[in-house]
């Protein structure tokens, strides 16, 4: 056997998994075949009293499915019926496994997930190691999954049917305290002792029945003609519905697959499941995320993209100018990652302050349990506050995190360019300014990056790494090596005027408006774009960044345009901000102060009172000036494609002007960094999904109705006609 | 086709449907069926034989009302063994329902004499008791974006703009007529007490009416979906259904929706000829009725358009109707009825409606059809419109006119 080793040992047969060719083991075809050998085999030797299956693999039993197997589904279309037959075959392996006659014990090593824990489930025992990293769970739905191998039906009758779901809806992966106290697992053991509890409970219960096929069974809390169970699946609904907006067929087959598994006997309960799992691959969502939310974004963490030819650089100082937001995440992340930070902002106070907000969070987290003290003073003793750009003499790194005004960022250039080596690299924390203009400071324009961070920097994952005229190979390795180090994934982008995801983003908000003028309710705006998968709405959002950033953008035009002489005219988007700030003192939902320095009310497109927000009634009355009044309203379907479609042809753009080179990083990129659907799989994937032929149709004809910004660009045009897709 | 008349409609009182003090709730269900049942043989003078059916509405009909009660309806009221029975269930509109069914099958000449009728047990047998799977089946529930009524009927008051004060002040209205129509005894014709085993009359008047009740006691009252569509997600499945309503206003509550009682009722229908031959004056006609689906989420939009098909194919204007009723299930259905349809609210539910008198689902709309019956001849008016919102997105719909 070349995956799973057999051996006996007294009167126990120990299945030892190790599959040689993966640094895991995974629910592979090979794998159960090897098993069920194992299992017939021990089954009809007489000398074994009970079998033990364990893993081989450091920390890990098993680690799930086979998700490039499950990807790669997705390449032809599926037979349902093969499919079906295979995962037959699955599910009646594990069965004999559960009704072989002699006890089972799953003896987990480390990490139990997906794949590996429906086996366990399948055993009549499960002991686990106490130790912190052996997480165990059904993790399928995070990646739009969901269980395939027995999980949806053993499950709910082991625990019970609402802290089941509870679980596997929301992917959940425990720790061994929790999977004890919910009952994912019997026993915890330290490593030492695992097998030997396992030969110990063989030897003194060694029970070979599941708790399902005793003759007076009943499923924990309820089973399907108990009011719980009602209750339970009409909340289940309910509640999934609203959250996912129906944009995530795993969800609902999960819920589809308990509720029709749950009246049968285990031996047919799985082919129900079956079913509603060959229903999720079919849909092209889950193979859609599987591929960027795992791969590509495994691309992004791993650096695939960094130039493979330059030595890797190790980053152990950091300097960050500018103690604002995001200087404060930007050091937290890098104290984090063992990086010694120099915080320097314009004096030493604010530095401090900056450091002490970074205290602040760790707080919060500790008040979580999710960091220790120990590690909290580690952290922070490596954050050096300053106000001197001498200290930032040795600094491998430099972040410069300062206000957007390219003055000010050019003095910090050279005031840091005066202090740093050849080969410490300057990054700026630019949301938008062009890299190849702000490089014009620096004396070493080839060691100058961008690295835009996204807030809250702790929290966000993504970093555009922006790549100006002049920067160099070396400096853009550097960059990763930085980004990887601080556990960042990042994507590389081409040197532009808002990037690629704030550019992809901004589309978005401004549909919003265009909608808002359009004469289009504000309730259909904002409930449209939270259907289409967007965590915020657009006009919620604008409230939220605050309209005077908006506000003090058209005023800077206006400014431009007059001193150009030019006559300036705000677009109606424009005047509704200008309108909102100068005559109804409104600023959005973290007004600033007045100018005696009282506090304003908050209040924009929404009111906001005793912690709840409404929309503003009074906002078309009041703007019906630039708002079409009584214009017909369009379905929410209608607005729902055109967030979609209006963000998916600037991510388009950006790929023809080859502000992104990669579809992976443009799909991966806009999920991670600025709240794209994630269940569309990134825009790219979108627009393959859709169609591109289709996708050009429906984009032309919102193109006549609404506007040139829906009008493909040349290059999906010529996709459309020769039959290309993006990937 | 032949012509069906309503010869009787007889009711039982209203038990508040609560175990602890529902004076209908110490004996089974049936009890109530066999008291109307009993009656109209009784009232008529004629053999119980000559019934060809029993056709009754039950909206839980599990348990004690389970398995077919218009046949343990029949067989309980001592029926003859010939006279067989069913039970449907068209959710809030099962009464009626089972009278248009009735009636259909005298206009097809399948029967001469037939009882269409309905009953409830809210307090033995409560509501949702016969599961389902609109909200449990994922496939269906979501779908259709189920929510409960109450929140369907929150929606209406907001989608349509109707308020608190407004929904309250129908309340409020309601109590008013209902009291002064027992004070008027506009019910005596048709009120059928229910007496116990040993003969001692367990109910005879509605018990569930709050006589007095004002719009500042209205006021006090916590609305009753709120919590429920907030935490459990159900207003965010009606708004992605209806994305045109930022939030929905919950103002319904005890108050101002139909209440949870016991009940039976029953009509006796038949062919002109039937009531000639045992000697039975006819007092209405029925003259159409209609069943349409409607939105399902929304819920209780149906009875306009069931009302709209059952004037058409009648050949009938709104202005034709002297009388409306409308099941009072919440108070906002009722004012979008009257709104929708263009009538005035001095001509509809004139006595009173299910807001006072409580809503026992499957007796109701049989109910209904009585009471506006015993209205219109103390009127001396000709039509009346008898309608109701249903579950699941349906309403139905009776035309009468006096003969």
């Amino acid at each position: 056997m070349a995956i799973i080793d057999y051996r006996v040992e007294d009167e126990f047969a120990i299945l030892t998994w190790d599959d040689a060719s993966r640094p895991m083991n995974v629910l592979s075809g090979d794998a159960l075949a090897e098993l069920s050998a194992g299992i017939e085999k021990a089954a009809a030797d007489d000398d074994v009293k009970g079998i033990i299956l364990t893993s081989a693999k450091q920390g890990v039993f098993a680690a799930g499915g086979d998700l490039e197997q499950i990807e790669s589904l997705g390449s032809g279309s599926i037979d349902a019926e093969d499919l079906l037959k295979r995962t037959s075959g699955v599910l009646a392996q594990l069965r004999r496994m559960e009704t072989c006659g002699k006890p089972v014990v799953a003896a987990l090593n480390g990490v139990t997930l997906g794949g590996g824990y429906e086996i366990a489930l399948a055993c009549h025992r499960r002991i686990l190691v106490n130790q912190r990293h052996a997480l165990v769970g059904l993790p399928e739905a995070g990646l739009g999954l969901m269980p395939g191998a027995g999980g949806t039906q053993r499950l709910p009758r082991l625990i019970g049917v609402g802290s089941a779901l509870a679980l596997i809806m929301q992917g959940k992966q425990l720790d061994p305290e929790q999977a004890l106290e919910k009952g994912l697992v019997d026993e915890l053991v330290e490593p030492d002792d695992l097998i030997d509890a396992a030969k110990k409970w063989i030897v003194e219960s060694g029970n070979a029945t599941q708790p399902w096929d005793e003759k007076r069974y009943e499923v924990p809390g309820g089973g399907a003609n108990s009011v719980t169970f009602a209750q339970t699946m009409m909340g289940s609904n309910a509640m999934t519905h609203a959250n996912t907006f129906g944009n995530m067929p795993s969800q609902q087959a999960i819920l589809q697959a308990v509720y029709e598994g749950l009246p049968l006997p285990m031996d047919r309960a799985g082919k129900v499941e079956t079913r509603q799992f060959i229903r999720v691959l079919q849909d092209p969502t889950a193979r859609s995320m599987l591929r960027t939310l795992f791969f590509s974004l495994q691309r992004c963490q791993k650096g695939a993209r960094r130039p493979k030819d330059v030595p890797r650089f190790d980053v152990k100082k950091v300097g960050i100018v500018g103690a604002g937001l995001m200087g404060q995440g930007i050091a937290h992340v890098s104290a984090k990652a063992h990086i010694d930070v120099v915080l320097l902002d314009r004096d030493l106070a604010s530095a401090e302050r900056g450091k002490e907000k970074v205290k602040t969070t760790l707080g919060r987290r500790l008040q979580k349990g999710r960091t220790t003290p120990d590690r909290i003073e580690a952290i922070l003793g490596r954050i050096h506050p300053t106000e001197s750009y001498h200290d930032l003499r040795g600094c491998d790194v430099v972040v410069e995190a300062v206000f957007e005004d390219r003055e000010l960022k050019a003095r910090v250039t050279k005031a840091a360019d005066a202090e740093l080596s050849d080969d410490a690299i300057f990054a700026s924390n630019t949301s938008g300014l062009p890299i190849t203009g702000l490089a014009e400071a620096s004396s070493r324009p080839e060691n100058f990056i961008g690295l835009h961070f996204f807030s809250p920097v702790e929290r966000m994952q993504m970093v555009e790494i922006v790549v100006g005229e002049q920067t160099s190979k070396e400096t853009l390795a550097k960059a990763w090596d930085y980004v990887l180090k601080i556990k960042k994934a990042g994507i590389v982008v081409n040197d532009s005027p808002g990037f690629y995801t704030s550019r992809v983003f901004g589309t978005f908000i401004s549909e919003g408006n265009h909608l808002l003028v359009e004469g289009v309710a504000p309730a259909l705006i904002e409930n449209a774009a939270k259907a289409a998968g967007m965590p915020m709405p657009p006009l919620g959002i604008s409230d939220q960044v605050g309209l005077g950033t908006m506000y003090k953008v058209a005023k800077q035009a206006e400014k431009d345009a007059t001193a150009a002489g030019r006559v300036w005219e705000p677009s109606p988007a424009q005047a509704i901000i200008a309108s909102l700030i100068e005559d109804h003192d409104r600023w959005g939902a973290y007004p600033p102060p007045k100018a005696d320095g009282s506090q304003r009310k908050p209040g924009g497109f929404y009111d906001y009172e005793d912690g709840a927000k409404r929309l503003w009634p009074e906002l078309g009355k009041a703007m019906s000036q630039w708002i079409v009044s009584g214009a017909e309203q369009p379905s929410a379907e209608v607005v729902r494609r055109r967030y979609l479609f209006v963000q998916c042809l600037e991510a388009v753009r950006c790929l023809e002007q080859g502000v992104i080179t990669d579809v992976r990083d443009g799909d991966v990129g806009v999920i991670m960094a600025v709240g794209f659907p994630a269940f569309t799989g990134g825009p790219f994937t979108y627009i393959d999904n859709y169609g591109v032929d289709a996708f050009v149709r429906d984009a032309d004809e919102l193109a006549s109705r609404y506007g040139a910004r829906f009008e493909p660009p040349e290059s999906l045009r010529k996709m459309a006609v020769t039959g290309k897709t993006f990937y | 086709m032949t012509d069906c008349f309503i010869y009787d409609a007889v009711r039982t009182p209203r038990g508040k449907g609560r175990k602890k003090d529902g004076a209908l709730a110490d004996a089974p269900p049936l009890r109530m069926a066999q008291a109307v049942l009993q009656a109209l043989p009784e009232r008529g003078g004629f053999d119980d034989a000559e019934i060809e059916d029993v056709i009754l509405g039950c909206v839980e009909p599990v348990g004690e009302q389970g398995a077919n009660v218009g046949r343990m309806a029949a067989m309980i009221s001592g029926y003859d063994d010939s006279v067989p029975g069913v039970q449907l269930n068209r959710f809030c509109s099962s009464g009626l329902e089972a009278v248009n069914i009735a009636a259909a099958k005298v206009k097809a000449g399948d029967v001469e004499l037939v009882v269409g009728g309905g009953m409830e047990s809210m307090s033995r047998i409560s509501m949702g008791a016969a599961g389902g799977a609109w909200s449990t089946d994922p496939e269906l529930a979501w779908g259709t974006s189920f929510v409960p009524q109450g929140i369907g009927a929150d929606l209406i008051a907001t989608k349509y703009g109707y308020s608190r004060e407004d929904v309250d002040a129908f309340a409020v209205e309601s109590q008013a007529r209902a009291a002064a129509a027992w004070e008027g005894r506009h019910f005596d014709r048709s009120i059928v007490p229910v007496k116990d085993s040993i003969g001692v009359t367990m109910l005879d008047r509605d018990e569930h009416m709050r006589p007095g009740t004002t719009l500042d006691d209205l006021s006090q009252l916590e609305p009753s979906f709120e919590m429920m569509g907030r935490k459990f997600g159900f207003d965010a499945v009606a708004i992605q259904k209806h994305p045109e309503v930022e939030q929905i206003n919950h103002v319904h509550h005890a108050g101002n929706s139909s209440g949870i009682v016991d009940g039976a009722a029953a009509v006796l229908l038949g062919s002109k000829e039937a009531g000639q031959r045992l000697g039975l004056t006819p007092r209405a006609r029925l003259v159409r009725s209609a069943t349409v689906g409607s939105e399902p989420c929304i819920m209780l939009t149906g009875p306009a358009p069931a009302s709209r098909k059952a004037l058409a194919r009648a050949g009938m204007r709104v202005s034709d109707i002297d009388l409306w009723e409308i099941n009072e299930a919440f108070s906002s259905v009722c004012l979008l009825f009257m709104e929708e349809m263009g009538i005035d609210r001095s001509v509809t539910n004139v006595n009173g409606g299910a807001i006072a008198f409580g809503h026992p689902l499957g007796a109701t709309g049989a109910m209904l059809l009585g009471t506006v019956l015993d209205e219109l001849e103390r009127r001396d008016l000709n039509t009346a419109l008898i309608t109701l919102c249903v579950g699941a997105g349906m309403g139905t719909s009776t035309i009468i006119e006096r003969v």
